[in-house]
């Protein structure tokens, strides 16, 4: 029962990071906590990157979530097998 | 009939006098500040090394330049960037970025660059392009660089970015590379990662009140 538990559990971490990883447009650079927004002053034409707030997941993320899930399917390899009630 | 001719050539002396200040005042030489109120002035820097690319913005610009549409040749001037303005997606690189390894911002806190002479100098209209010669300091190291820069001239523009201040504009752009290792920015260390060229691209516009 722990190992099956142990073993979904990996499976929905990398999923849901792939996911969010894909949706966020998969970023192949590190992560990031704040990305660029144009702005464009009328006057001048001049354009600058204002940095908003917002993350971003990378390859990082990606790995540290593929990291995760290994060790929890590794764990769960390591467990005895539930005992037969006698 | 002389009182008559005496006034009329006071009245000439006067009207040459006025037209020689008014055309003195048109030619004459403006100071612009580069302290952005709107906070658009920004110089980008761009790094592809074979491994990584990098790239960000400053916006901590300031400093005066001193512009003559009529002679642009003549231009004077010096260029401020705060390091610690800096900026880059990734925190860890932020921080990297801005350590004493790298650029050191708490000892070098300023990036600039001082004009000595322009060079090719070409007008057109509102627009001058030239070869701007100068010394850049990074990081404490000063190196003489010529870049290709453009001039723009907004005059009487003031007042559609400040409001109930009149004056005129100045944008300069520019694009040009550096190394860092002429800097002694970890030189010949992680070019791998952290390419030896950096691409700088200028774009700040100057306000000259009046």
């Amino acid at each position: 029962m722990r190992k099956s538990l142990l073993r979904a559990v990996a499976a929905i971490l990398i999923v849901a990071a792939a996911g969010m990883w894909l949706a966020a447009g998969a970023n192949r650079g590190w992560s990031k906590t704040s990305v660029p927004v144009k702005r464009t002053d009328e006057v001048t034409g001049l354009t600058v990157d204002d940095y908003q707030k917002r993350f971003v997941p990378g390859i990082d993320f990606l790995g540290a979530a593929l990291l995760g899930s290994g060790i929890l399917a590794g764990a769960s390899f390591l467990l005895r097998a539930n005992q037969p009630q006698t | 009939m002389t009182n008559h001719t005496t006034h009329m050539k006071t009245k000439g002396y006067l009207l040459l006098a006025l037209a020689c200040l008014s055309s003195a005042a048109l030619a004459a030489p403006e100071t612009f500040d580069f302290k952005d109120p709107k906070g658009v002035n920004n110089t980008t820097f761009k790094l592809d090394a074979p491994l990584e690319a990098l790239s960000g913005n400053a916006t901590g610009i300031s400093g005066t330049v001193t512009f003559d549409p009529a002679a642009p040749a003549a231009t004077t001037g010096k260029i401020v960037v705060a390091s610690s303005s800096m900026h880059v997606g990734n925190p860890m690189q932020q921080q990297h970025m801005l350590s004493d390894k790298w650029m050191d911002a708490a000892k070098f806190p300023d990036i600039s660059f001082e004009v000595k002479e322009l060079k090719n100098v070409k007008t057109t209209g509102d627009v001058t392009t030239a070869d701007i010669t100068g010394t850049f300091t990074l990081k404490g190291i000063s190196k003489e660089i010529t870049a290709p820069v453009k001039f723009t001239y907004l005059k009487d523009k003031l007042s559609q970015r400040v409001p109930n201040q009149k004056g005129d504009l100045l944008i300069i752009r520019s694009t040009f590379n550096i190394k860092r290792s002429d800097f002694g920015i970890m030189p010949g260390q992680m070019e791998e990662k952290v390419s030896d060229t950096i691409e700088l691209t200028l774009s700040i516009a100057g306000a000259s009140p009046q």
